[in-house]
């Protein structure tokens, strides 16, 4: 047979490549399920980690059972929109942790879309609209008597997205740990984010309010909570990750005022510090 | 038919025609995956398990291929193996693929693959392709285990993640090598190898 000629090579070609896209599309089919398992536990492990920053005792690795020990320290997770209202709540893993529900990274774009929607419209009346249809994540978690919140953001960096877990402490301002993960920033550089120094440079930092919540930017900012000092070389990467922090914490902004009012009622709060105070102590 | 002498095609790529260091292949990736021994490791094991299997398959299908798009057919057999693998260790071994990021991707671009492909599994039947491929991966992998041996000790002072330096050495004021870590000394570690080949190895040595 002539294996040279041009029908027998297009041909060949042809059948080759369908054989080979059928093999590989049954086998992502059937690991999907698996992939995505391993891609939630990371998620956790992350929510996890940012809010166990608060407490120093409290070390996650390799071996610690995420699974188990994300549904014994959550008191509650759920949505809330744009003003500051509950919506559905989602499913802590008390019952089965096979159960727990956390948002995938795509679910997560999808709110940042929305996000950057709600910035841009002018009209009030539409706004108002796409402010209830928001579906922001929050974590409530009790890390040995303390309440911390933790709060999810999203941008886009330098090569692909990032986003991060920021937990907060009980007056909804106070930074108590911060976590950052990257689709595929530039290691050494951007890659950073997702390390220590740069995440724990955010505790005791808090969130501002007005136009500028949160940013990161070049310089030590001592004097500023509302700041933390970017990474050198990586510039694009630092400014999204302000902008994304600064974007996702201004639409929290009415459901963590409700935090602050909830805790200025003083019911059972004897030990918990007054948010003034905390300011002051910070600076 | 010739005779194919199965101790030559498995022994030959381990230790006298090592594809690293005598060939000199593969060597970016040696250099970038060798910081951890478990990385290594499992780079090593997804190595040969690509470059056996796609030898295999090629060679199964060597007199069917149109030889003008050979090197595209060869590369579609050698991509769908890494893909397989890629996906293989993101359900199963998770953590390792993160570490391993884009350099498991970048096996379809390893040269030993395509050298082997060409070089053996184009003329000669499967199974001895196979174990050619088989023993090309191994030899790969074992320059790659050595280097991160050096590498993990001497930059982190454990071996598969546990403690080999013990405590009081750091306390006594011994410090990790920070720039064992990197790159370059990767290089310079890999340079030290085929050196000590070298000597043994006299044949090697251009006049």
């Amino acid at each position: 047979m002539n294996t040279n000629g041009n029908t027998y090579t297009v041909i060949y070609s042809t059948v080759l490549v369908i054989l080979v896209a059928a093999i590989l599309a049954f086998v992502a089919m059937s690991l999907q399920d698996k992939q995505n398992e391993n891609i939630k536990i990371e998620t956790i492990t992350k929510v996890l980690s940012a809010a166990a920053q608060s407490d120093e005792a409290l070390t996650i690795d390799e071996t610690t059972d995420v699974l188990a020990m994300y549904a014994e320290k959550i008191t509650d997770a759920f949505n809330v929109d744009g003003l500051g209202n509950v919506k559905e709540h989602l499913n802590t893993g008390k019952g089965n942790v096979r159960d727990i529900k956390v948002p995938s990274t795509a679910d997560l774009k999808k709110q940042n879309d929305i996000l950057k929607k709600i910035a841009d419209t002018k009209d009030e009346a539409s706004k108002a609209a796409l402010l209830e249809s928001l579906d922001l994540p929050v974590f409530v978690f009790d890390i040995n008597g303390r309440t911390v919140t933790v709060i999810p953001c999203y941008g886009a960096g330098l090569w692909g997205p990032i986003w991060g877990y920021i937990a907060l402490a009980e007056d909804g301002k106070t930074i108590v740990g911060a976590i950052f993960d990257h689709k595929g920033e530039t290691p050494g550089l951007g890659a950073k984010i997702a390390e220590a120094p740069f995440y724990t440079s955010f505790q005791g930092k808090a969130f501002g309010s007005g136009e500028k919540v949160f940013a990161v930017e070049k310089g030590k900012h001592e004097d500023d909570p509302t700041c933390v000092d970017a990474i050198s070389g990586a510039t694009i990467t630092s400014q999204a990750l302000g902008r994304g922090i600064n974007l996702w914490a201004t639409y929290y902004q009415p459901y963590l005022m409700t935090m602050q009012a909830d805790e200025e009622v003083p019911a059972d709060s004897q030990d918990e510090t007054n948010p003034e105070t905390t300011q002051t102590v910070e600076e | 038919m010739k005779d194919i002498n199965f101790k030559e095609v498995l022994l030959k790529p381990i230790f006298k025609g090592n594809p690293v260091t005598v060939l000199v292949l593969g060597i970016c990736s040696s250099l970038a995956v060798t910081v951890q021994l478990k990385g290594a490791f499992v780079m090593a094991l997804s190595v040969i398990v690509v470059t056996g299997l796609s030898s295999f398959v090629v060679s199964i299908i060597r007199n069917s291929i149109p030889n003008r798009i050979r090197i595209i057919v060869q590369l579609v057999v050698v991509a769908l193996m890494v893909i397989l693998v890629d996906q293989f260790l993101k359900a199963y071994s998770y953590s390792i693929s993160k570490t391993l990021s884009v350099y498991v991707g970048l096996i379809i671009t390893n040269c030993i693959v395509m050298g082997r492909i060409e070089a053996y599994a184009l003329g000669n039947k499967p199974i001895p392709s196979l174990l050619d491929g088989l023993a090309n991966g191994a030899g790969y992998g074992l320059i790659l285990i050595v280097l991160a041996f050096f590498r993990e000790l001497l930059g982190s002072g454990t071996l598969f993640g546990y403690r080999i330096i013990p405590q009081s050495f750091y306390d006594a004021g011994y410090m990790d090598n920070g720039l064992v870590i990197l790159p370059p000394m990767a290089l310079i570690l890999l340079g030290l190898i085929v050196w000590i080949q070298r000597s043994i190895q006299k044949d090697l040595q251009e006049k």
